[in-house]
C-alpha cells in the first residue's frame, strides 16, 4: 500500500492531485462523470467581492498544446458563493479552496473575510496574478512590495491556510515566492497562465476581445516545472505546482522539482476524469519505483 | 441529464460532397437518453492543432441500434481529421451536452438551417414527427451541390430549399424564399441553426410576425460543459454558456 496522503503545511491531503482555478467550477459540473470526494482538494472559481460579468467573448483561442483564455473573473461574487453555492458543495469530502481575487487590497481582504467564516473551507488561494483583468489581479503579483502588502494585509484577517498563487509573468519567480513566504503565505502555488495573444490572419484581427489573454496546457509545462524547480531552492513552505499537467508523468515531474502537491487546469476540459487517472497513476508510479509515500518523490530530482 | 464520456465505434463514413460527411457511431452499449439540439465534444487526436474537443450537433439517432449520426463540415484540421475517420476506428466523446429544442405549443413549425447548422434539425424533425406534427424545412446553401441530406429532411417533412446561384429552389438566401416572404405567414414556430448573419434574420422576421423562434448558437468552447466560461453569449440575464444554458436560446432573450 502506498501512502498518498500529503502534510500541506498542516492540511492533510488524501492525495496530491487537487484542480485547478477556473477550470473545475464548483466540482459539481464534474460530478456525472466521477466522485469529486477522491480529490487532494478543489479550487473552487476565481470569486470577486462583487459580482462580475468578466470580458465579452471571444475569450478562448486554441493554440499549439494550449489554450488562450480571457475569461475575466466572471463569477457572482463572494456573498453569492456563501449563500448559495457553499451550501450545495460543502459536503464534498475533500478541501475545497476559494480563489480569492481583487481589484484593491481592501476588496481582497473583505472577501477573505467572509470565506474565513466558513467552516467547511480550510484554505483559500490567494490569486495575485490573473492576468486577464485590467486593475489588481496580476499587478499585485509582479512586484515584491505590492505582493507583500496584499499577503500581510490579508494574512491579519485570515485565521485558515493561506495559499498564495504566483504570476510567471516576471522576471524572478524565486524573488516574489520568497516575498510572500515572509509576509505570511502558509504554500505558494504556481503557475497562473502566461500572458499571450493571438491574431487570426484571415481576418487579421485579434482572436480575444481583450487581444492578450492567458496561456494554460501543455505548451507552458516546461516553464512551469522550471519555475516550481527555482522556487524549490529559496523557500520552506510547500509549493503547490501546475501548468500543463495531462497525466500522471506530468504530476510527478512536478513532484520531483519540488512540488508537495499538483493542480490539474485544462486537462480537465479534455478528459473530465483525468485527476482519477493522475491519482491512480502516481500510485502505481511509486509501487514500481519503491516510494512507501508519495511524499517521498517532492523534490527527489537526481541533481 | 446525465453526461458520459465512452469510445464509439465509427462503422459507416458516408461522404456526401467534397465538404460534408455523415458518420455513423456505434454506442458500446446502450444509448442513453439525448435530445434535439445537443451536442458532443469529439476528441481528435493529440495533434499540436488538435488539442481541445470539438464541439458537434447531434444530427440524428437510432435507437434500436444504438447508433448516433454526426453530419461534419470540412472547415479546419480537426473537422478534416473526423472525416477521414474510417469504419472500425474508434471516436472519443463526452455526451450529451447542452440544452435541446423546446417542443412547441402549437402545431405549424419551420426549421430553417444552412451550412452544418442543418445537422440537429434532423434529429428535431424526426422527434417532431414522433408528436404527430409535421413540419417545414427551408435549408439554404450557396450551391445546389451545397444542398445535403434532402431525401433525410424529405422523409420528415415538407422540404423548400433556396441556393445562392439560384441552380435549385428559390435563388437567394433562405429570407428570400417565399415561405419567409408572405405577410401573414402559416407558422406559430421557427427553429433555426446556421451562420449568424441568416439566423439573425430570421429571427428578426420571426419577431416582426409574432412567431416564436429558438436559434441555436456555434460560440467556440473549451470544455462543452460548464467549467471553462469561455462560450458565453449576452443575453438578457448576462452572459450565459452556450454550452449548458445553450446552445438553443429563445431569439428575444439574446443581446443581438
Ligand atoms: C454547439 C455546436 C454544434 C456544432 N455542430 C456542428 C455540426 O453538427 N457539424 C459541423 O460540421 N460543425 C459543427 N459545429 C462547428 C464545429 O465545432 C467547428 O467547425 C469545429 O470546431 C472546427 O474545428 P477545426 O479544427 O476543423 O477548425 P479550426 O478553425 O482549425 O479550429 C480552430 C479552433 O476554433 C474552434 N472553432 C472553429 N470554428 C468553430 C465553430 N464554427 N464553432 C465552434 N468552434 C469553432 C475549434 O473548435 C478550434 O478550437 C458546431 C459547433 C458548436 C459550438
Ligand atoms: C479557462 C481558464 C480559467 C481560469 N481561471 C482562473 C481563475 O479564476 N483563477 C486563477 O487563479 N487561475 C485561473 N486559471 C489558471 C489555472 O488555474 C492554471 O493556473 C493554469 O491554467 C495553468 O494550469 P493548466 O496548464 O493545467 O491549465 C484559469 C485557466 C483557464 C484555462
Ligand atoms: S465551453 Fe466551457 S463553459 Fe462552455
Amino acid at each position: 500500500m502506498v501512502d498518498l496522503s500529503i502534510d500541506l503545511n498542516g492540511l492533510d491531503l488524501k492525495n496530491p492531485v487537487m484542480t485547478a482555478s477556473g477550470t473545475f467550477g464548483y466540482g459539481e459540473e464534474f460530478m456525472d462523470f466521477f466522485d469529486v470526494s477522491r480529490l487532494g482538494g478543489i479550487m473552487v472559481k476565481g470569486t470577486t467581492l462583487k459580482h462580475r460579468e468578466g470580458n465579452p467573448y471571444p475569450r478562448m483561442a486554441e493554440t499549439p498544446q494550449g489554450m488562450l483564455n480571457a475569461v475575466g473573473l466572471q463569477n457572482k461574487g463572494v456573498h453569492y458563493f456563501a449563500d448559495t453555492i457553499y451550501p450545495r458543495i460543502k459536503h464534498y469530502d475533500t478541501h475545497l479552496f476559494v480563489n480569492v481575487s481583487g481589484s484593491t487590497i481592501e476588496e481582497y481582504v473583505e472577501t477573505a473575510e467572509v470565506v474565513n467564516a466558513l467552516d467547511h473551507i480550510p484554505g483559500i488561494e490567494l490569486n495575485i496574478s490573473c492576468p486577464n483583468v485590467k486593475e489588481g489581479g496580476m499587478a499585485f503579483g509582479t512586484s515584491c512590495p505590492s505582493a507583500v502588502a496584499v499577503v500581510e494585509a490579508v494574512r491579519k484577517v485570515y485565521k485558515k491556510h493561506l495559499m498564495v498563487k504566483l504570476s510567471p509573468n516576471v522576471t524572478n519567480i524565486a524573488e516574489i515566492a520568497k516575498a510572500v513566504e515572509d509576509a505570511g503565505a502558509d504554500s505558494v502555488s504556481l503557475i497562473n497562465t502566461l500572458l499571450g495573444m493571438a491574431i487570426d490572419v484571415k481576418t487579421r484581427k485579434p482572436i480575444l476581445s481583450t487581444i492578450t489573454g492567458g496561456l494554460s496546457g501543455p505548451a507552458v509545462k516546461p516553464i512551469a516545472v522550471r519555475m516550481v524547480w527555482q522556487v524549490a531552492q529559496v523557500v520552506n513552505i510547500p509549493i503547490v505546482g501546475m501548468g500543463g499537467i495531462m497525466n500522471a508523468n506530468d504530476a510527478i515531474e512536478f513532484m520531483l522539482a519540488g512540488a508537495s502537491a499538483i493542480q490539474v487546469g485544462t486537462a480537465n476540459f479534455i478528459d473530465p476524469a483525468v485527476t482519477l487517472k493522475i491519482i491512480d497513476g502516481i500510485e502505481a508510479y511509486c509501487k514500481e519505483h519503491g516510494f512507501a509515500k508519495a511524499s517521498d518523490l517532492v523534490g527527489a530530482m537526481q541533481a | 441529464m446525465k453526461k458520459y464520456v465512452d469510445d464509439f465505434k465509427v462503422i459507416k463514413n458516408e461522404r456526401l460532397n467534397h465538404e460534408y460527411v455523415v458518420l455513423t457511431l456505434q454506442h458500446p452499449g446502450k444509448l442513453p437518453p439525448m435530445l434535439p439540439g445537443q451536442f458532443v465534444e469529439v476528441r481528435v487526436d493529440n495533434g499540436p492543432n488538435t488539442f481541445l474537443r470539438r464541439p458537434i450537433s447531434i444530427h440524428d439517432i437510432d435507437e434500436e441500434n444504438n447508433t448516433m449520426l454526426l453530419l461534419v463540415q470540412e472547415i479546419g484540421e480537426g473537422t478534416q481529421l473526423m472525416c477521414a475517420l474510417k469504419e472500425g476506428d474508434t471516436c472519443n466523446m463526452v455526451y450529451p451536452l447542452g440544452n435541446s429544442f423546446a417542443m412547441p405549443d402549437k402545431p405549424r413549425v419551420l426549421l430553417v438551417g444552412g451550412g452544418c447548422g442543418i445537422a440537429p434539425l434532423l434529429f428535431m424533425g424526426r422527434r417532431l414527427k414522433a408528436n404527430g406534427i409535421e413540419p417545414q424545412f427551408l435549408l439554404g446553401a450557396r450551391t445546389a451541390e451545397g444542398l445535403i441530406a434532402l431525401d433525410a429532411f424529405k422523409q420528415l417533412g415538407t422540404v423548400h430549399t433556396t441556393t445562392e446561384d439560384g441552380s435549385v429552389g428559390t435563388k437567394g438566401f433562405v429570407i428570400h424564399h417565399p415561405v419567409m416572404r408572405t405577410q401573414t405567414p402559416d407558422i406559430d414556430q421557427i427553429y433555426t441553426c446556421g451562420p449568424e448573419a441568416m439566423m439573425k434574420v430570421v429571427a428578426k422576421y420571426a419577431g416582426n410576425h409574432n412567431i416564436k423562434c429558438q436559434v441555436s448558437l456555434e460560440n467556440h468552447m473549451a470544455c462543452g460543459f460548464g467549467a471553462c466560461l469561455c462560450c458565453v453569449a449576452e443575453t438578457l440575464d448576462g452572459n450565459k454558456c452556450t454550452c449548458t444554458d445553450g446552445p438553443v436560446f429563445d431569439s428575444t432573450y439574446l443581446k443581438w
